[in-house]
């Protein structure tokens, strides 16, 4: 009789792609998350005192931390990593088509050619 | 079996539950098993990026068009946004501390960490007041060049949101003190803390659009 409960509720979790042991982690984790996060932060902010012939490193450093940032609050913080994969598709179907379109949108303005 | 427990049809007796549409395990009653609330959120969040794609690309198309004295590499204060995104960085942890005690009902620390949190938003909206005042007593009002215009409105859009959930916290802390809370309690703040998470997302990426790369 115990393993059928626990079967159905080990389907139950599948189901919703959402653990709830493992979606919630420990203090510890949270903090480690967030101090990698603001290392992030204080790299990017010192780009701002580069050299100008560093430009290109300087971009290529704030796109990368920008990105990592993003996914990493996105991904830990939000639960998306842990939830179920319907919510990734609602959150970034909206993200994709907004950067397509704005995309676009800057072209048509001549944005990337100047 | 479990087939049939996970993708019960909705029978429509979510009265009946004494959690609001969840069973014991936190399962929803919905046709799709998940919930409606968190779907709608995050279909919520989707279309936000796009209301701040719109704002992002206006401000990256005008942020050249300025008078010589009053553009981004003049009046930006980089060391004060940069404690203002750190302050707001910090929100969010705080924010997933609070998800993880109402995760486990610990009522006590779900209303110590929205709190704190609530305090965090307030900070940076303050920050951001001063930002404006300051910029408005160099010279640049709304209306004195694109570059202004387009920047008090992304930056201003992002700080109203940040007050609303700045509101949307206090409320929680106050539903979850009187009890009042329809439904599952873990959800409401795990909802409100999405809502907060996405504003500090936006922030990550103005923070380093609008103020980090050079003009």
């Amino acid at each position: 009789m115990s393993t059928t409960t626990e079967h159905v509720e080990h389907a139950e979790a599948e189901a919703h792609g959402h653990d709830a042991h493992s979606s919630h982690k420990s203090t510890g984790y949270y903090v480690k998350v967030a101090l990698i996060l603001a290392a992030f932060t204080a790299l990017e902010t010192t780009t701002y005192w580069w050299p100008k012939s560093a430009h290109t490193l300087a971009m290529v450093t704030l796109f990368s931390m920008m990105a990592i940032k993003f996914v990493m609050v996105v991904s830990l913080f939000m639960h998306l990593k842990f939830d179920n994969k319907i919510f990734s598709w609602l959150f970034y179907s909206g993200l994709v088509l907004a950067v397509l379109v704005y995309c676009a949108f800057l072209a048509c303005f001549q944005f990337f050619s100047s | 079996m479990a087939d049939i427990a996970v993708h019960a049809p909705d029978t429509g007796d979510h009265g009946h539950d004494d959690h609001g549409g969840h069973d014991d395990h936190g399962a929803h009653h919905t046709s799709t098993g998940l919930s409606n609330n968190k779907m709608a959120m995050w279909m919520f969040l989707g279309s936000e990026c796009l209301l701040f794609g719109g704002l992002i690309s206006t401000y990256m198309l005008y942020r050249g068009r300025h008078s010589e004295n009053l553009g981004p590499d003049q009046i930006y204060d980089i060391p004060f946004t940069s404690v203002s995104s750190f302050v707001l960085l910090m929100s969010s942890l705080t924010m997933v501390l609070a998800v993880s005690a109402a995760a486990q009902d610990d009522d006590r620390n779900t209303n110590l960490w929205l709190t704190v949190t609530a305090l965090l938003g307030a900070t940076f909206v303050g920050g951001q007041v001063y930002e404006f005042t300051a910029f408005y007593q160099e010279g640049l009002g709304f209306t004195t060049s694109l570059f202004s215009s387009s920047f008090y409105t992304l930056t201003g859009f992002h700080g109203v949101h940040v007050t609303v959930g700045v509101i949307m916290l206090l409320a929680t802390v106050g539903m979850v003190r009187r009890n009042r809370i329809p439904g599952q309690k873990s959800e409401v703040v795990e909802l409100v803390g999405l809502y907060w998470h996405f504003v500090d997302v936006v922030w990550i990426i103005i923070f380093t659009l609008v103020y980090l790369i050079p003009s």
